[in-house]
């Protein structure tokens, strides 16, 4: 009688688990694509959709799973633009390995950076990693090699060594940013269901209950720090590659990389790898619509946040999920 | 004589920087919770400042008094109606709303006042100055603002070490869950906090309003000097907020006299060593 049970249960099961994994083959399926079915300009919107979303992906994994407020990120933006800059135009490293390198350059840089901001707790911990950002914003506009205040462009021969067309350009633009977004959400899936990601979602539930289970709190939080200042700083490279020019204010606006970030991970849904995928989607839809509104637009952006924190803090995600929408990324474990 | 002219402005330039402190870490002190649109309170006192005395055509002084009730009364109603909602155990919201209202704030001024850089004319007070030597001379200004900043920290202190309300804030400050058990209200104490924070908020923010050019921009400058007054003066010391304001405004002193560039980096600079080496801040109370 079991046995009949469990067989009957079994294809269901079954479909129910693959329905989320043909979903997301499917929507890679269609990014993929792109260049084929998008316009110019929808190509490039696009683009930018998928660096936020990385971005967005690194916010939320260290809010989401450690609890580190950062206002800072945009240092690891500004640093990883720079830093590709400096390495492709002075020491003549082909522009696709610059950035890769500018994430590892980034990244150590975070070491030192990381160890004095983690001696602040909390809400300081979220001023203080902003203080920082901008230091490096003052530091980046005292270096007249880099262009100093008024920044520097991408030299004509650097920006055609990614391809000779500037069709063939897009193309390959376009597939890196697709590669990053893609990398981004996979690489927090499955760190989420390794070992490391048991420790996390302990640390998210309760601090002094994983500590008390044997995880290094401190140790986990300061890795996935390091990790986001990489993948951070990864997309910060490519954003600036794609601009083909870098300013402090630009490479290191909090307004551009934490309040937009920030915003779109809160309401798409903190501590879920959908949440921020549905916020970029809401974030680029809302801008399409109401850009031309100007300084009505942010404060609008403003009240939207405020009002998620007042009515459903888990935001949009987690509100659906709570009224039974299954996930899509599954990272729950179940007692077997 | 160069090196002493920098510590005295850079001195009087620390008591505006301590005004600014003074609210960021009353509130965090009472209620665990740090305000982003902090900055920005400080400039909405500043452009309330210049509506009482271009448009409405005030006595500054009269002006200053105006907006810091103002102030105080919006800072009570805003603890009670939204602040007080987002305040537990996690720090994400409080964070998240206070940014939100930062960014609605700066554009809303944008919007009002347009991003022209404004000044507050103080009169004759302006460009009177008092000379202490054949190089050196104090501005009547700065010093005034010194001295008041001083004596609103004063004021503090009093208010917090020596009347029936300071009790309850440092009661609540020590632990806001057994104090209603007393019969008092935490929404009532953090709506008071808050609403003392603002009125030294405004007091600053008219200050600066007289003192520099302000534009809707220059809010979030203004909480990192706060915060880093405070860290380096050490939590929960008021005179300590005013050491961590004079350290500040020295430092970005020196710094501005080596380099245009180099004034709020240097400032930046001295709270960065100060949090690698005292990171519980040079005066904290154990």
């Amino acid at each position: 009688m079991a046995d009949a049970t469990v067989g009957l249960a079994k294809p269901k099961l079954d479909l129910a688990a693959l329905a989320p994994l043909a979903l997301i083959a499917s929507v890679i399926a269609i990014l993929a694509t792109a260049p084929l079915w998008a316009g110019r300009a929808d190509l490039r919107m696009l683009m930018e959709a998928l660096s936020f979303l990385a971005l967005a992906q690194m916010w939320n994994l260290l809010a989401g799973y450690t609890g580190l407020i950062s206002v800072g990120q945009q240092a690891y933006v500004g640093l990883g633009g720079y830093l590709f800059f400096a390495l492709a135009m002075f020491m003549g490293i082909p522009v696709l390995w610059a950035i890769p390198l500018a994430a590892a350059a980034a990244a150590v840089l975070a070491i030192p950076v990381g160890w004095l901001a983690f001696r602040l707790k909390g809400a300081y911990f979220a001023i203080g990693t902003w203080v920082i950002a901008e230091v490096f914003r003052l530091l980046a506009a005292q270096f007249p090699a880099l262009g100093g205040g008024s920044g520097i462009s991408l030299p004509v021969a650097l920006a055609k060594s990614v391809a000779e067309t500037r069709s063939g350009s897009e193309m390959v633009m376009y597939y890196i940013a697709l590669a990053i977004a893609l990398a981004s959400v996979a690489g927090v899936w499955l760190l989420l269901r390794s070992r490391w990601g048991l420790a996390l979602t302990a640390i998210r539930d309760s601090e002094p209950a994983a500590a008390s289970l044997g995880v290094d709190v401190r140790r986990v939080k300061f890795m996935v720090y390091i990790g986001t200042a990489a993948g951070t700083a990864l997309t910060g490279a490519f954003i600036f590659l794609q601009k083909l020019r870098i300013t402090p204010e630009a490479a290191f606006s909090v307004t551009e990389w934490s309040a937009f970030v920030i915003f779109i991970v809160v309401i798409g849904g903190l501590g879920t790898i959908e949440g921020p995928i549905l916020g970029v989607i809401l974030f680029f839809a809302l801008r399409d619509l109401a850009a031309d509104w100007g300084t009505w637009y942010l404060m609008g952006l403003g009240a939207i946040a405020i009002s998620v924190m007042l009515v459903d803090r888990r935001g949009i995600w987690g509100a659906l999920r709570a009224r039974g929408v299954p996930e899509i990324f599954s990272t729950r474990r179940v007692l077997k | 004589m160069d090196l002493l002219n920098l510590l005295i402005q850079g001195t009087l330039l620390g008591g505006l920087y301590a005004l600014f402190a003074a609210g960021l870490a009353l509130m965090f002190g009472v209620m665990r919770f740090i305000n982003i649109a902090h900055g920005d309170f400080i400039v909405v006192a500043a452009y309330l400042l210049l509506v009482a005395v271009l448009t409405l055509g005030l006595h500054p002084l009269v002006g200053i008094v105006l907006v810091t009730v103002l102030m105080g009364a919006i800072g009570y109603l805003g603890q009670r109606v939204l602040l007080n909602r987002v305040l537990d155990d996690d720090i994400l919201p409080p964070v998240l709303v206070t940014f939100g209202l930062s960014i609605i704030l700066q554009n809303a001024l944008m919007e009002g006042f347009s991003a022209d850089s404004q000044r507050v004319p103080a009169g004759s007070f302006d460009t009177a100055s008092i000379a202490l030597g054949p190089d050196i001379a104090i501005g009547l200004l700065p010093l005034a603002m010194f001295l008041a900043a001083i004596g609103v920290l004063g004021v503090l202190h009093y208010v917090f070490f020596h009347t029936h309300l300071g009790r309850l804030l440092r009661a609540t400050a020590d632990d806001a869950e057994i104090v209603p058990l007393m019969g008092a209200s935490n929404a009532h104490t953090f709506a008071l906090a808050t609403a003392i924070a603002s009125a030294v908020v405004a007091i600053a923010g008219t200050m600066l309003a007289m003192k520099t050019n302000f534009d809707p921009t220059i809010g979030p400058s203004r909480l990192l000097f706060a915060f880093e007054a405070v860290i380096i003066g050490g939590l929960g010391n008021i005179w300590g907020v005013l050491a961590g304001g004079i350290i500040l405004g020295v430092a970005q002193a020196i710094g501005a006299q080596i380099d245009a560039g180099f004034q709020i980096l240097a400032g930046h600079i001295a709270f960065l060593v100060v949090l690698a080496l005292r990171p519980r801040g040079l005066f904290a109370k154990s």
